[in-house]
């Protein structure tokens, strides 16, 4: 297995990192570099070892578990709101109840 | 085209569970309050905080899976679905993805021609959060978020590929709304988005074939426009096709003002969600205690009770259907049955009279005047012949808005039928004296007339004769 | 003198001292803090650290400083709530004075990865302090306090105790609360302290140990007493069995750090332990575990640093070209790298042959710990680095530094206690001792750690 430009570019797409074509050969290698070190793990052999979760539960808390308290308001850290909501870039395309394709899907 | 098109659908439910508190943080789940009002450190997805599973949600989350015949597993894992999006505070959604809560279950959603239930598997139910809400019309120059409903508990409901019909899509939803309600999970409202239905759908020219490249139709807010859908997507692959055309893996959006199905806008670059298990929750356990508590606490379920009513009160299809829509209406038609002794008159009843008056009214089943008691004894009277069909309603009328026993109320309005037979034979006399020509024709065998001369008996009485015992007396002087 | 003075009470530290310290010219110019509350005092609250000065890592929330994680991302972000550890040590008495310099988002074993610029080593300024918890370590090794909050998710504590000559613990996973630790990687991420002597460092874990409804992975146990009592009796340690695992002293190891390993161990013999060679066969794999493992879980984490809600914002007409904008310029180097590969190996055809696998061998090395545990092992001896601290800029290669943290990743990965502690100097360098425990077994540590510092000399290695 090889990084290819190309993964780099689909990577940081998924990932929404906003990458100069100038970065990615030296990215390419440097991911190269690190998983190169990697291979390593595929001559170990793991058929033996359980892929059960380990024997932990999650703890349950009540419903009626007051909410957490912000200690400073909301317009204090966001970078843009008005009238109570947070603002971003007209989206272009959506659906009454949220599912937009302009990203992802609702839920 | 000679192709016989077979339409394979299957339906992926989204419900919102009633909780007070959301999935994940003590925030409530009312709606309606001031943009991202209902916030907290949790789901805002500050950095540093932690999600902690709400019980109530498992509970709820668990009868919903065995309301729908589901086994629900001992150990189910969360993980997370990444994608970014701007209601999606964290980057990434909770869900369950390889492990989810409960698998293989079954909706009956009616009866066949051959008098066997038509059966829908459903794949599997898991727990997730809901997101945001993005708006889109409240600035000219911006898209706005508000958080609040981010965080509320959702089951997935994943229905098996089973689905043939738009009829049967819709049928699949509406039995999936009134489980749902039966065990008192969700609020199960698809206009308010506390029901959420997608529907996916292909097209194969014969059941035998391989399934073909399906379409995601999102947006769907009534059942009706499920029905709508389906029709106008599968007419559409049906031309896709028959033109020589393919079908695109896509999402659909079903546009209700126009209706009409038409692509989302395509997106960029494949969906990668790169599902790995939450390491901020362990797995979730439940002990087979636990799930047993959980399946004997809930009620009698839709297709039991359909069972139960056919078989018990002899009662046609249709109308064991409307009777069961919701629990209150059942229970409420299982009282006036018992207090009437006559379930069929009390089906009527239900399905007429009482339910036009509370849709009227807005008042409940459980609010309305007229207690099951009270219609039990006015339908005794109309069984009994006491009172009239007419009477009866004129009476229902009255008891909505005065207190007292049917019978009192007939008395003091003069709605008892007179039954007997000195005062009827004296009105008959009457109307044969008052109509010699008729009254002989009659008697001389012209039996046609005697609509007519029950309708003078009926009048000389005014309205309070039996009409049955008229008929009768009647009847015994024909020539 | 760099070093703590550590002849005093920690009592008589008070925050007046750190100031008067942190204003003295050898201490100026370490870039051990990001953010500093000069008007900070003691709350009056009574506890076992009343009036105490402490340094707060910044990926720890405070209500009144920052928490930036060294980040552009997150530059002048104050959280609207409080991290639970840093909770308790204000009930305790403690008074934060500051927040600590860091590797971004702790992605880093120098400090070097810092937006605002490296933090210095105060015994050497021309290297590391480690990370990266770097400015927690300087801060404590230049005497300014003498407790400070770290956060280790593979030796971030360890490592830049070792490179300054302190103490530096890392907890059982799940015995701190990681309620108000900014995430890296969820599953390896651990609350840890940094002490001037053992029994601090120990006061310090006792103080923020406990169950925390509001992190669903912390442990609902009881917190046992940690600080050790004086050692007493010429062999205090009767009955340790420590376990020397072969793995961790390799022949390529420094001869010099190799050599003061072996006085450790014999200074532990003479305190009456047993020592035993064990063996912990899949040590060589924890690296590239970790650095699928953390990297993966990182690239979920740092996905809220969209620009909507909080941080760092670069606006654009569109959604993409804003996210886009905003992350590139929020993120260093670094945390982009470890961003787009955690995203490789979760990606789909690459999920089961990286993510999937780790998640294995992490089980197998778990399982490991787990039977020489059993064993009648009570704890486990390493040097806890390689190598002593090494020069700014000296390790330009991304997987050379990984390396750096190749005894210390096993613990987060197995989940189990560890700590280190000053056992001698190379060229005048401090070199670490470690210690591991079994889950939950911190009080055995201390006891013998605290032994070992009481009657060991630090001194140049002879080999
Ligand atoms: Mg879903
Ligand atoms: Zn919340």
């Amino acid at each position: 297995m090889s990084v290819t430009p190309e993964d780099v570019r689909h990577v940081a797409t998924l990932a929404r990192l906003g990458l100069s074509e100038g970065q990615i050969p030296a990215l390419v290698q440097q991911l190269n570099g690190i998983l190169g070190h990697m291979d390593v793990l595929q001559q170990v052999d793991v058929s033996g070892v359980p892929l059960t979760p380990p024997d932990q539960a999650a703890p349950l808390r009540p419903d009626a578990r007051p909410a957490d308290v912000l200690l400073r308001s909301r317009e204090a850290f966001a970078p843009a709101m008005r009238d109570g909501f947070f603002l971003v870039p007209r989206l272009t395309t959506h659906g009454a109840q949220g599912a937009s394709a302009d990203e992802g899907d609702a839920a | 085209m000679s192709t016989n098109w077979e339409l394979v659908i299957g339906l992926e439910v989204h419900c919102q569970l009633k909780t007070r508190s959301k999935i994940f943080c003590g925030c409530a789940t009312s709606f309606g309050e001031a943009p991202n009002t209902n916030t907290c450190p949790v789901c805002l997805g500050l950095p540093g905080a932690l999600p902690v599973l709400n019980a109530e949600a498992v509970q709820l989350a668990t009868r919903a899976s065995l309301a729908l015949g589901c086994t629900v597993h001992d150990a189910s894992v969360f993980a997370r679905k990444n994608y970014f999006y701007p209601d999606l505070p964290k980057g990434y959604q909770i869900s369950q993805f390889d492990r989810p809560l409960a698998t293989e279950g079954a909706v009956v959603i009616g009866v066949q021609a051959d008098g066997t239930p038509r059966v829908i598997r459903v794949h599997r139910v898991h727990m997730e959060e809901d997101a945001g809400k993005s708006v889109h019309d409240r600035f000219r120059d911006v898209s706005a978020i508000d958080l609040n409903r981010a965080g509320t508990p959702l089951v997935e409901i994943v229905s098996e590929p089973d689905i043939r019909t738009g009829a049967e899509a819709g049928a699949y939803a509406r039995r999936m709304k009134q489980i749902l309600e039966y065990a008192d999970v969700s609020d199960a409202n698809m206009e308010e988005g506390s029901l959420r239905v997608d529907v996916n759908i292909s097209i194969r020219p014969s059941s035998t074939s391989p399934f073909g490249t399906k379409t995601e139709i999102k947006n769907l807010n009534s059942f009706s426009a499920i029905e709508r859908a389906v029709e106008i997507e599968f007419a559409r692959q049906v031309r896709v096709l028959e033109s020589g055309g393919t079908i695109e893996q896509q999402t659909m959006l079903y546009d209700d003002k126009r209706n009409e199905v038409r692509p989302a806008r395509s997106k960029e670059g494949s969906h990668d969600y790169r599902y790995f298990p939450e390491p901020d929750l362990p797995p979730l356990r439940l002990n087979a205690e636990y799930i047993d508590r959980q399946r004997a606490a809930l009620p009698e379920l839709p297709e039991a009770k359909r069972r139960r009513f056919a078989a018990d009160y002899a009662l046609g299809e249709v109308e064991v259907e409307q009777l069961i829509v919701e629990q209150a209406l059942a229970a409420h038609f299982e009282a006036v049955a018992r207090a009437s002794g006559d379930a069929r008159r009390a089906a009527n009843w239900m399905l007429g009279t009482v339910l036009a008056s509370v849709n009227a009214s807005g008042r409940s089943l459980a609010e309305h005047p007229v207690t099951a008691e009270r219609l039990g004894a006015l339908i005794k009277l109309e069984a009994g012949g006491e009172v009239s069909n007419t009477a009866a309603r004129q009476l229902f009328t009255m008891m909505e808005q005065e207190a007292g026993e049917p019978l009192d109320l007939a008395k003091r309005e003069g709605l008892l039928q007179v039954r007997d037979d000195s005062a009827l034979v004296g009105w008959i006399d009457e109307v044969f004296a008052e109509n010699p020509a008729e009254a002989a024709r009659f008697a001389g065998g012209e039996k046609k007339l005697q609509g007519v001369l029950v309708g003078l008996v009926m009048k000389k009485s005014k309205g309070s004769a039996d009409p049955k015992k008229v008929n009768q007396l009647l009847g015994a002087r024909a020539g | 003198m760099s070093q703590p003075d550590v002849k005093t009470p920690l009592a008589q530290h008070t925050v007046a001292h750190a100031w008067s310290r942190f204003d003295e010219a050898d201490v100026q110019g370490l870039n051990a803090f990001l953010a500093l509350d000069r008007d900070a005092a003691a709350s009056g609250v009574e506890g076992t650290l009343a009036g105490i000065p402490v340094a707060i890592k910044d990926n720890l929330a405070t209500l009144t400083l920052p928490t930036t994680c060294a980040s552009r991302v997150l530059e002048g972000y104050v959280s609207p709530f409080e991290a639970t550890a840093v909770r308790k040590l204000r009930d305790a008495g403690a008074v934060v004075i500051g927040k600590t310099n860091m590797d971004e988002f702790a992605m880093g074993s120098s400090t070097e990865n810092s937006a605002y610029g490296p933090t210095l080593n105060p015994l050497d300024r021309s290297r590391v302090p480690g990370g990266s918890s770097g400015g927690s370590a300087a801060a404590v090794a230049s005497g300014v306090v003498r407790l400070a909050l770290g956060s280790e998710t593979g030796g971030s504590v360890r490592q830049p105790a070792a490179f300054c000559g302190i103490v530096g613990v890392k907890p059982t996973y799940g015995r701190v609360s990681r309620y108000g630790l900014v995430a890296y990687a969820s599953s390896l991420d651990n609350v840890g302290v940094f002490g001037a002597t053992v029994a601090e460092a120990a006061l310090g874990l006792e103080t923020i140990s406990g169950h925390d409804h509001f992190d669903s992975t912390s442990a609902d146990l009881p917190v046992p007493s940690m600080v050790p009592a004086a050692a007493s009796g010429e062999r205090p340690l009767a009955g340790l069995v420590v376990g020397k695992p072969r793995e961790y002293f390799p022949d390529n190891l420094d001869p010099r750090i190799a050599a003061h390993c072996e006085r450790a161990l014999q200074q532990l013999i003479a305190l009456g332990a047993e020592v035993r060679d064990v063996s912990l066969p899949s040590t060589d794999l924890a690296v590239p575990v970790y650095y699928i493992i953390a990297p993966a879980e990182a690239s979920s984490n740092l996905a809220r640093y969209d620009g909507v809600r909080y941080g760092a914002r670069v606006e654009a007409d569109n959604l993409r070209s804003m996210y886009e904008g905003s992350r590139s310029k929020g993120f260093g180097e670094e945390v982009t790298r470890r961003i787009l590969l955690g995203t490789y190996v979760l990606s789909a055809g690459y999920y089961d042959a990286y993510y999937k696998r780790a998640q294995a061998v992490r089980t197998l090395i778990t399982q490991e710990f787990a039977s020489v545990f059993a064993s009648g092992v009570h704890l486990l001896f390493t040097p806890t680095t390689p190598t002593p601290a090494f020069r700014l800029g000296e390790l330009s290669d991304p997987y050379e530094m990984y390396l750096s943290d190749i005894f210390t990743v096993t613990a987060n990965l197995a989940g189990v206690p560890a700590m280190s502690q000053p056992i001698g100097l190379v060229d005048g360098l401090p070199v670490g001792g470690q210690f591991m425990a079994p889950h939950f077994d911190e009080p055995t540590m201390f006891r013998a750690a605290a032994a070992l510092e009481a009657s060991l000399s630090i001194e140049e290695a002879t080999a």
